[in-house]
């Protein structure tokens, strides 16, 4: 293979096609879905009526970004054997999430993970707490996705970084806006089928070069870069770090509000729990056939060449479909990576926004009175609120390294959200002292040891040596905040709370009364 | 709902205590597979580095394919779970929950 030229970074007529193309079919659904969305069911869970596998499809949309399509193929390009064993890291969650919280999540919330969190507990404490986990959660991951879209399309398209920012904003905004979660479904499983249809394609390509033999191309892999590049490196030098990092991207998915909000768009538990299949399936294929890219990439392009493009490696996708497919073939890639970027900043703004309107708004200052159609007012103001703000941080956090970013969303995820819903599920004696304590110790657990960590204390900060040893604090944080909740439960008596209980089993595990 | 006679009754009762017992014990064997088999492959990179270096085909190492069955084996086992719960789980629930309605 010879190095080739290039057009990343220059707007071909396919991208243009492309791009436009899937904004004008996701800006058709939105409209349509408008026109369904007037009620607060509708508006943050598609009144109910979204199917098993459709929910399947649209949760698989919500959790494969752009880091994880781009990221990964490049982390394996560069690095080989340790992008596959960050992938794995990904999947995981996904088991767990339905062996542990997935049929209760559906039983006993209406709209968001707060709802099951305050379901028996004090309102506008537990409200309050919930949010601020939740909205914490979904703000660090937003301004991941935006900085990497901004980069991103900088990148393929050659457009400013903010207009890129301000563009993607303005789309989602659209779609969040005037059609709810109709119109955010939908646009997720447009793109997890224009994600999962193009990198199959592209992993077909590549196997296709090598005649459909993954010896071939490991044989072409090695033989370009040593037998090391199809070994483990460095990524678990220190094996608590991988243990930790581990515990965050596994649990963490257990309190990601986006995805345990798609729960209450299906009509019962049964279809939850059948969504998470899908969802598993989807996703562990995705994961299954993204390293063949990125070896391919390290095989065909070269590592030089990739690197020399991104030092992150986040092109080596697209540069191998350029060298196979042509110009076309990368216009359709870059075309998909956008709308993966677009559909996940629409979901993580929803899930924002229904914390705002529906935990703070309806519950903490209505205290539960307030008419739909003020809930689903308030719920358009707060996506506007939101939107702007993810596309002002996004413009403020320019240039910076934000990896970190994610890890935090999964920290506080796993170490906030993750034990109250947990311990509100299964244990009689938790009460409002407890769901408080907890989230307030994971949250700043997860923050302050992420500022003293080598990741922010150093490589930002520029300290010599961090004051805390791990990259991501899961294994501390998590721990110390189920502590958290259990000691300040059982400080406190909440007779109601353990009353409630009884009520909330037969809604948990019978679904009588859900939703 | 849950205050009438029936509810209350079937709370205490024999059946609805073992379903939550088996639904939990399932959830928590099947947990437990699952961290074996990520947090395993976690240490045995961690530990023992040169195992998953062994060729099994002219270049491909054996740590491709264990890498590959961890994610096969994260789907097979929540398939494992569907499976229990639509076959075991559900049809007592419905029978648990239709005793609610007949009662009143």
């Amino acid at each position: 293979m010879t190095p080739l030229d290039t057009t990343l970074g220059a707007p071909t007529t396919s991208a243009i096609v492309f791009f436009l193309l899937i904004v004008a079919l996701t800006l058709v659904v939105t409209y349509w879905a408008a026109r369904r969305t007037r009620s607060t069911s509708e508006f943050y869970a598609a009144g109910r009526t979204v199917g098993a596998f459709q929910n399947g499809l649209a949760l698989a949309g919500d959790y494969m970004s752009a880091a994880s399509f781009l990221g990964i193929a490049g982390l394996v390009a560069l690095r080989g054997y340790d992008g596959m064993i960050y992938a794995t890291g990904w999947l995981v969650g996904w088991p767990a999430l339905m062996f542990l919280i997935a049929e209760p999540v559906r039983n006993l919330g209406k709209f968001t993970f707060a709802d099951v969190v305050a379901f028996r507990l004090r309102q506008v404490p537990v409200r309050i707490a919930a949010a601020c986990g939740g909205i914490l959660t979904v703000l660090f991951y937003t301004i991941a996705q935006m900085v990497g879209a901004g980069n991103l399309i900088m990148l393929m398209f050659g457009a400013p970084y903010e207009w890129a920012v301000a563009g993607v904003g303005a789309v989602m905004l659209a779609y969040v806006l005037f059609g709810g979660m109709i119109a955010t479904t939908w646009v997720q499983i447009i793109k997890a089928v224009l994600l999962l249809f193009g990198v199959t394609l592209l992993t077909g390509l590549v196997l296709a070069q090598y005649s459909f033999s993954l010896t071939g191309l490991y044989s072409a892999v090695a033989g370009r870069y040593g037998s090391a590049a199809l070994e483990p490196g460095g990524l678990i030098a220190n094996p608590v770090e991988a243990i930790s990092l581990g515990l965050a991207l596994m649990l963490g998915l257990l309190g990601l509000p986006h995805i345990l909000m798609r729960f209450y768009t299906v009509p019962d538990a049964r279809a939850a729990r059948a969504s998470v299949l899908y969802a598993t399936g989807f996703i562990g294929y995705f994961y299954l056939i993204i390293p063949i890219v990125g070896f391919g990439a390290s095989a065909l392009v070269g590592r030089e060449l990739i690197a020399k493009v991104d030092a992150g490696g986040n092109m080596a996708a697209p540069l191998v479909a350029e060298l196979l497919g042509g110009t076309a073939f990368l216009g359709f890639i870059a075309a998909v990576a956008f709308a993966t970027i677009l559909a996940v900043v629409a979901g993580l703004t929803l899930a924002g926004a229904s914390a705002l309107s529906h935990d703070i708004f309806l519950h903490v200052i209505r205290r539960g009175r307030a008419t739909d159609g003020e809930e689903v007012r308030v719920a358009r103001l707060a996506t506007i609120v939101f939107g702007v703000l993810a596309v002002l941080l996004g413009i403020l956090f320019k240039g910076q390294n934000v990896a970190f970013m994610v890890g935090l969303a999964f920290a506080i995820a796993c170490s906030a959200n993750f034990p109250p819903l947990l311990l509100s599920i299964t244990w009689r004696r938790f009460n409002t002292a407890g769901a408080v304590a907890a989230i307030s110790t994971g949250a700043a657990l997860s923050v302050i040891l992420i500022v003293l960590s080598p990741t922010v204390w150093v490589e930002l900060f520029h300290f010599s040596a961090p004051v805390f040893p791990l990259r991501n604090p899961a294994i501390i944080s998590m721990p110390c905040a189920f502590l958290a909740g259990a000691i300040a439960s059982l400080a406190t008596r909440e007779p109601e709370a353990e009353a409630k209980f009884d009520d909330e089993k037969l809604r948990t595990y019978l679904g009588v009364g859900a939703e | 709902m849950t205050n009438t006679p029936g509810a209350r009754q079937l709370l205490a009762s024999d059946a609805f205590r073992r379903l939550v017992t088996r639904r939990w014990r399932v959830s928590l064997f099947l947990s437990l597979c699952l961290f074996v088999l990520y947090y395993g492959y976690i240490l045995l990179i961690a530990l023992n580095r040169p195992l998953l270096a062994i060729r099994i085909a002219e270049s491909t190492p054996i740590g491709i394919p264990i890498g590959a069955a961890v994610i096969v084996g994260s789907w097979a086992l929540t398939a494992a779970y569907i499976v229990w719960a639509n076959r075991e789980f559900d049809p007592e629930a419905k029978r648990l929950r239709d005793t609610l309605t007949t009662d009143r």
